[in-house]
């Protein structure tokens, strides 16, 4: 059979979500950005809310999202995310407000406005996506960079004596009596992607209840600043940001997992 | 209804942001102007007008606040002093960058670094040659009375929706801590959500319905579309130029001499006109009351007029640039002003006329 008899209605089993841009991603290829954008997407287009959805976008490879994301978005300062996302939670308290940040963005620079975001249980959606390394900026050690990687800032490993262990920020936040939903997820395989869609939604069904603050790591590869293929990255993020940074729920409806 | 009451500056200013229908107001206490917050909480705008007002974790983080709800059309505010601004620049340059509206407060401190908690204008620089980075400006009110910190709120957003640009009201310590009676104005109803959607749905992010979608950035990747943007800024601040230049002209039709003279130094100098004419000279005042624009044409045509200008400021000398551009070598300039907390008598501006302009053989 020709491809082009495939290519029919009926045999439809995918649709592209229209919240989904048709500009090409700037993301390596590989890279875990784009799934990422693409969850958060789908999961507002089924869940019918795009005309009360306000996005923040970040300073890091993200920054770009509003290219690719078909929702209002307003691009914030490096790390101020949560800020800005706070107050246009409390201006229009019946809107799903999200922000989407990497790890430098979220728990270097702008550590302060995480932790007081999530400590005032903000009734946002944080999206925090976990590389391990400044992507965009090329490749720098980041809060999350774990110990003895090398990066272009710590080029012979990163050493904790001088640098201190990776900051496991979703466990500082999931302490914090303000979150409500704290969880961490993959997105690198198709299981992993379900899981992860499925958090998703939770999070922005927590919004609609006014439930507060819900926060999705996802731990993701960054192949060009890790200097690997796509797949090599893949597997190199199982074997070694996973012990450190292990998925799962962290925090259910304001109750700490064991 | 208006009505008169006896008030600090600051608290005549919180007031009126309560007054102008503002939405939302984000701060971080640091003295002289903490009594804004702290009479905004008090006042329980929420249940006033609906304004939300909240204490944030920095100073960095309130102006991010403002930040993202000016890009939902929001009319938002924060103050501080001196060493918040600082931390604020950063958000202040996003805020002209992306277009946006919101009025921005500096209640002046000595410094620089941790200074004194005392009055100064040593901010000028910082408002008027943009402070934070890029190519930016901002439009700067500098308010010279208890009535004028509470005026000039409400005209603060109208300039910023004007334009859809930050406004800086350039107070200082004296100014915000002292008390005078204040006519306050009639409470603005906030605008409904269903018409800032209206008005303001070209740009602002308030969820994309029926159109779409908003992108509120500063940021343009390719050299020519941020050159560009870059172009229309500066359109408007010309703009600006042509219609809403402000200040004023006190004693200036006979004058010999001429002070010029902003916020609470402009004060001062007010009675040190009086003190000099009551001596026999003839002095003038101009005030600007928007220090970007500057009155310069204004100062041109007295440089025909006068003898000399004696610009006072609170500081070792900043605004005596622009007015020393202003007049273009026509007549002798000079500078006086204490700094770092302490505050000249207007006995002590006469003297410096009399020092540094009348009696200086070099004129
Ligand atoms: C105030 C400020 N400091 C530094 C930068 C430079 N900068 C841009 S992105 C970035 C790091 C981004 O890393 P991360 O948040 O982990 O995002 P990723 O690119 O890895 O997704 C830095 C340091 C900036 N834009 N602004
Ligand atoms: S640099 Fe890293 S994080 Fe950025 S797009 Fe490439 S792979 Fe992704
Ligand atoms: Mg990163």
């Amino acid at each position: 059979m020709e491809v082009i008899d495939i290519i029919k209605p009926e045999n439809q089993v995918f649709n592209k979500t229209c919240l989904m841009t048709d500009t090409t991603l700037s993301y390596c290829p590989g890279c875990g950005h784009g799934v990422a954008h693409n969850l958060a997407m789908e999961v507002i287009d089924e869940l019918g809310i795009v005309e009360d959805t306000i996005g923040v976008a970040p300073v890091g490879c993200s920054v770009l999202a509003y290219d690719f994301m078909n929702v209002d978005i307003t691009q914030a300062a490096h790390g101020r995310a949560p800020a800005l996302a706070t107050a246009i939670s409390r201006t229009w308290p019946d809107k799903y407000v999200f922000t989407y940040q990497g790890d430098g963005d979220l728990a270097a620079i702008g550590t302060a406005e995480t932790i007081h975001a999530c400590n005032r249980g903000e009734n946002i959606v944080i999206i925090f996506v976990n590389n391990g390394i400044y992507g965009m900026t090329g490749g720098q050690m980041a809060p999350t960079t774990l110990p003895g990687m090398s990066t272009s800032t710590s080029p012979y490993g990163r050493d904790i004596e001088t640098m201190g262990m990776p900051l496991k920020i979703t466990e500082l936040i999931a302490n914090l009596p303000g979150t409500y939903y704290v969880t961490r997820q993959a997105v690198h395989t198709h299981k992993h992607v379900r899981k992860a869609k499925k958090a998703i939604k939770t999070a922005f069904e927590n919004t609609r209840l006014k439930k507060g603050l819900s926060f999705i790591e996802i731990v993701s590869n960054c192949n060009s600043g890790w200097k690997m293929n796509p797949n090599d990255s893949n597997v190199w993020m199982e074997e070694n940001m996973f012990p450190y940074f292990p998925l799962g729920d962290i925090k259910v409806k304001g109750k700490l997992k064991q | 209804m208006s009505e008169l009451r006896l008030m600090k500056g600051n608290e005549a200013l919180a007031e009126a942001a309560i007054r102008a229908g503002a939405d939302a107001y984000f701060g971080y206490p640091i003295t002289p102007q903490s009594e804004v917050i702290e009479y905004l909480m008090t006042e329980r705008p929420e249940e006033r007008t609906g304004m939300v007002v909240l204490q944030a974790e920095s100073e960095v983080a309130a102006i991010n606040m403002v930040y993202g709800a000016a890009s939902t059309g929001k009319r938002a505010m924060t103050s501080s002093s001196s060493p918040g601004v600082s931390l604020k620049l950063e958000g202040v340059s996003y805020l002209a960058g992306a277009e946006l509206p919101a009025v921005i407060v500096n209640v002046m401190r000595g410094g620089p670094g941790l200074g004194t908690i005392q009055p100064s204008q040593a901010d000028y620089f910082q408002a008027v040659k943009g402070g934070g980075h890029g190519d930016y400006k901002l439009y700067v009110l500098a308010p010279a009375s208890v009535q004028e910190m509470s005026d000039f709120v409400s005209d603060a957003f109208d300039i910023a929706f004007k334009y859809r640009a930050p406004v800086l009201i350039l107070s200082d310590g004296l100014i915000g801590q002292m008390m005078e009676k204040v006519v306050l104005k009639d409470q603005k109803d906030r605008m409904p959500d269903e018409e800032i959607i209206k008005r303001y749905g070209s740009w602002a992010t308030t969820g994309k319905k029926g159109r779409e979608r908003n992108i509120v950035t500063s940021l343009d990747l390719i050299p020519e579309k941020m050159e560009a943007r870059v172009h229309r800024l500066m359109k408007k601040y010309e703009q600006m130029e042509r219609e809403d230049l402000r200040y004023e002209m006190i004693q200036c039709e006979d004058a010999e001499y001429l002070f010029v003279a902003y916020g609470s130094s402009s004060r001062i100098a007010q009675k040190a006109v009086q003190l000099a004419r009551e001596k026999g000279i003839k002095v003038g005042l101009l005030r600007p009351i928007t220090l970007f624009p500057f009155p310069k044409q204004q100062l041109l045509v007295l440089a025909h007029q006068v003898k000399g200008i004696l610009s006072v400021e609170l500081s070792t000398g900043q605004m005596v640039e622009d007015v020393r551009l202003a007049v273009k070598g026509r007549v002798p300039v000079k500078h006086y002003g204490r700094t770092g907390g302490s505050i000249h008598t207007p006995e002590e501006v006469l003297e410096a006329l009399e020092q540094k302009i009348i009696s200086d053989g070099s004129n």
